[in-house]
């Protein structure tokens, strides 16, 4: 390069600082934005559920049914609410007010003593169209009902040696001891939240200086595409990178989730995420020339893929073959595997190493499509 | 016919010009809304499947073999593969090749033959803590349909469970009714937001302000364009769900279009708010994405809002997002009626006349 060259690069790039200084809504993406949204990740996100509002219909009223009552109500976890109808439960469960109810009909009492099994007497019915709670509520019922009729067995002389116990399983989770998802899906929402920073940052800033005029003047100056590409990204580098610290510390000092590997492992990666976000703002400012189109593209292209098909709230590996093949182009993917294992497991080498490789990818990709897009004459 | 009323048309009309007139802006309302349909509702899954399950057998005996034998014949793992020691166990887990390893023990088999069976150590992922205890639950049920000496608790009663609804608790039905009001989302703060962002930047807003139309035509101006695209993408979405993916609308499909309006027009009333704090289209997008991240994340499309602590779900009240998703899931997939949801129309009705009413008075202090 030559000094007249880096002489023009730091002028554009003085130029673009000076336009963040004026406008104090940059200023808040890089401080205020992540501090927000980290806060209603940390508190807001959590797969673990804490209290299920469940109905009870006993139509039976015998002796055994009621201590299954009083055993969901004695259960901590359970909100327990006796209905008198089937029609009654169903009305609540159609408008989300329970998460299930059990119908206990009526010759429970008796099955209990006589031991026969004509048809089912106790159903539990869920509200299936939350899935993951459907299922929660299917164990947490089935636990109760559990310990209801470990009960009634030894009420009746069994002692606890007497039946045969099932295999069990003795768990131990490596890296989450307590398993809670605070601490897998923090780490992953630093990658979200890193994503739409990068996006807020650049998606406007090329289609801005088109639409007021300015990239005519640039033009006019003899600006090179280079030149033009790299004053636009290190600024909005810099000011990234501030929002990644924000980020980072209040995983780790607010929320608490160890940090098993190293923080200069942790920049490494995150630098090589950053230019692949910045880039794929900048990528839609070029390419569409409009901010309000741009804006619009980067709403769409960076919250929603980031957040469905990067893994995290979802295993890749349980998707169709075709949607997995869509997410790896999505960076955001290669950073949630790089940041929860850098947080929870530490720098392990080849989990790193390929994440790297995807990132740097993304990156170059972006980039080297902005920089084709970007066009130096006018039409 | 009523003047005012002309106006208003040929405002909305312009409107409309704007947002759907040319091609580029028509292609990216509808394009996001194609793709959404066609990858998320196969994306979301919380289901866990294709993971390779490595197993540190010691025993070698004939129960041992039994348990790998059937843990092969499930969906959520499709290979088995058998470890050498525990370094080998470290080196997959932490390289992500296992969410889960299962250790036997050297006497498993001999234990089990006795009927005084030992517990299979179980070692998972915490960086995937969700997926590996789902992984888990499978393994569990695997083992507890492997008899054990005679069982005697099987004189009670079992729980027979039930899922009402969605009776395989497929994913992607209940991804689709919450697609329609993501999107919609999406659309009508771009189009109050940053249209008069839009507006103000280029100087057009002084015009339409210094025009007879008083500020509650300009706010019916800029919800009718929101209202129209957030139909027209509910509709694709609605279409998608029942003919591509087979979904059945259980509920009264006109139900559901009559609560798009207080939806849209809450959300309307939010970008027109947004728009008269920020001077520039960069704010307004700052702004959008600081009401829409949160607005989400906090709706009940990720994670139940019934997993929120007690502070955050009462804040949710004041979410349109949380209201809307849980209207389109009831109505669609429970076939819920309009009284279901009482408070929760009434929320949204709250939210749009509370935040147009603030946005409109910005205005007119400007003004004077």
């Amino acid at each position: 390069m030559t000094p007249r060259a880096l002489f023009r690069l730091a002028a554009l790039i003085k130029k673009e600082l000076l336009q963040i200084l004026r406008d104090p809504s940059t200023l808040l993406i890089s401080f205020l934005f992540p501090g927000v949204l980290m806060v209603v990740f940390g508190f807001g996100i959590s797969l673990d559920s804490t209290a299920v509002r469940l109905g009870i219909f006993d139509r039976d009223g015998t002796p055994p049914a009621r201590r299954l009552v009083q055993t969901y109500q004695h259960t901590p976890g359970f909100h327990v609410v006796e209905a008198t109808s089937v029609a009654e439960l169903s009305d609540q469960l159609r408008a989300g007010k329970i998460q299930g109810f059990v119908v206990i009909d009526v010759g429970f009492g008796k099955q209990v003593v006589t031991g026969s099994r004509t048809r089912p007497m106790v159903q539990l019915i869920t509200d299936g169209a939350e899935p993951n709670g459907a299922n929660f509520v299917a164990a947490f019922a089935q636990g109760a009902f559990a310990v209801w009729s470990q009960q009634e067995l030894s009420a009746r002389g069994y002692g606890p040696k007497s039946p045969a116990k099932a295999f069990g399983l003795e768990t131990r989770a490596w890296f989450n001891p307590s398993t809670q998802s605070r601490n897998s899906l923090l780490p992953g929402s630093v990658t979200i939240i890193m994503t739409v920073v990068g996006a807020l940052l650049t998606a406007l800033v090329v289609a801005r200086e088109w639409e007021r005029g300015t990239m005519e003047a640039l033009l006019a100056a003899g600006v090179s595409r280079f030149e033009l590409v790299v004053s636009k990204l290190i600024p909005y580098f810099l000011l990234g990178q501030l929002a990644f610290t924000i980020c980072v510390l209040m995983t780790h000092l607010l929320f608490e989730v160890p940090l098993r590997g190293s923080v200069g492992m942790l920049y490494f990666v995150g630098a090589a995420f950053l230019a692949s976000a910045l880039g794929m703002g900048l990528l839609l400012s070029t390419a569409l020339k409009n901010q309000y189109n741009a804006a619009q593209a980067a709403l769409n292209v960076a919250f929603l893929p980031a957040l469905m098909l990067s893994g995290f709230v979802f295993e890749i590996r349980s998707m169709p073959l075709p949607i997995q093949i869509v997410s790896a182009i999505i960076p955001a993917r290669y950073f949630v595997t790089a940041m929860q294992t850098v947080f929870q497991a530490g720098d392990v080498g080849s989990v790193i190493t390929r994440s790297l490789f995807g990132l740097t990818l993304a990156a170059v990709g972006f980039l080297g499509l902005t920089f084709v897009n970007t066009r130096r004459r006018l039409e | 016919m009523n003047p005012t009323l002309v106006r208003l048309l040929s405002l909305i009309k312009k409107e409309l010009q704007v947002v759907i007139g040319d091609t580029q802006s028509l292609r990216l309302l509808i394009a996001p809304v194609i793709l959404q349909l066609l990858l998320f509702p196969f994306a979301a899954t919380l289901e866990v499947k294709n993971n390779t399950i490595y197993v540190l057998d010691r025993d070698g005996g004939p129960v041992a073999t039994e348990v790998i034998e059937r843990l092969s014949h499930t969906p959520a793992f499709d290979q088995v593969r058998r470890l050498r020691g525990e370094a080998d166990a470290r080196r997959v887990i932490d390289r992500q090749d296992a969410l889960v390893v299962l250790q036997i023990g050297p006497h498993f088999s001999e234990r089990a033959l006795a009927g005084q069976p030992e517990p299979i150590q179980a070692i998972l992922d915490g960086r995937r803590s969700n997926s590996g205890q789902i992984a888990l639950s499978y393994v569990q049920s695997i083992l507890a349909g492997i008899p054990v000496g005679d069982a005697l608790d099987a004189s009670l009663p079992p729980l027979v469970v039930r899922h009402w609804y969605n009776p395989n608790l497929d994913y992607y039905r209940f991804i689709l009714p919450s697609l329609v009001a993501l999107i919609a989302t999406f659309s009508a703060l771009i189009v109050t937001a940053m249209s008069v962002a839009r507006e103000r930047e280029q100087g057009t807003l002084d015009q339409l302000l210094v025009s007879p139309l008083t500020p509650w035509m300009l706010f019916v101006g800029k919800a009718t364009p929101a209202l129209i695209v957030a139909m027209i993408q509910a509709t694709i979405i609605l279409v998608g769900s029942v003919f591509f993916y087979g979904v059945e609308f259980r509920g009264n499909v006109l139900s559901l279009y009559l609560c798009i309006v207080p939806y849209v027009l809450a959300l309307a009333g939010i970008g027109l708010f947004i728009s008269t704090v920020c001077s520039t289209q960069q704010q307004a997008f700052l702004g959008v994405f600081l009401f829409v991240m949160p607005g989400i994340l906090l709706s009940g499309f990720v994670t139940p809002v019934d997993n929120m602590p007690e502070i955050l779900q009462t804040l949710t009240w004041a979410n349109p997002i949380r209201h809307f998703v849980a209207i389109a899931k009831g109505i669609y997939l429970k076939g819920a009626l309009l009284r279901d949801f009482r408070d929760n129309l009434i929320a949204l009705g709250c939210i749009a006349v509370v935040t147009a009413s603030i946005s409109l008075a910005l205005f007119q202090r400007r003004l004077s």
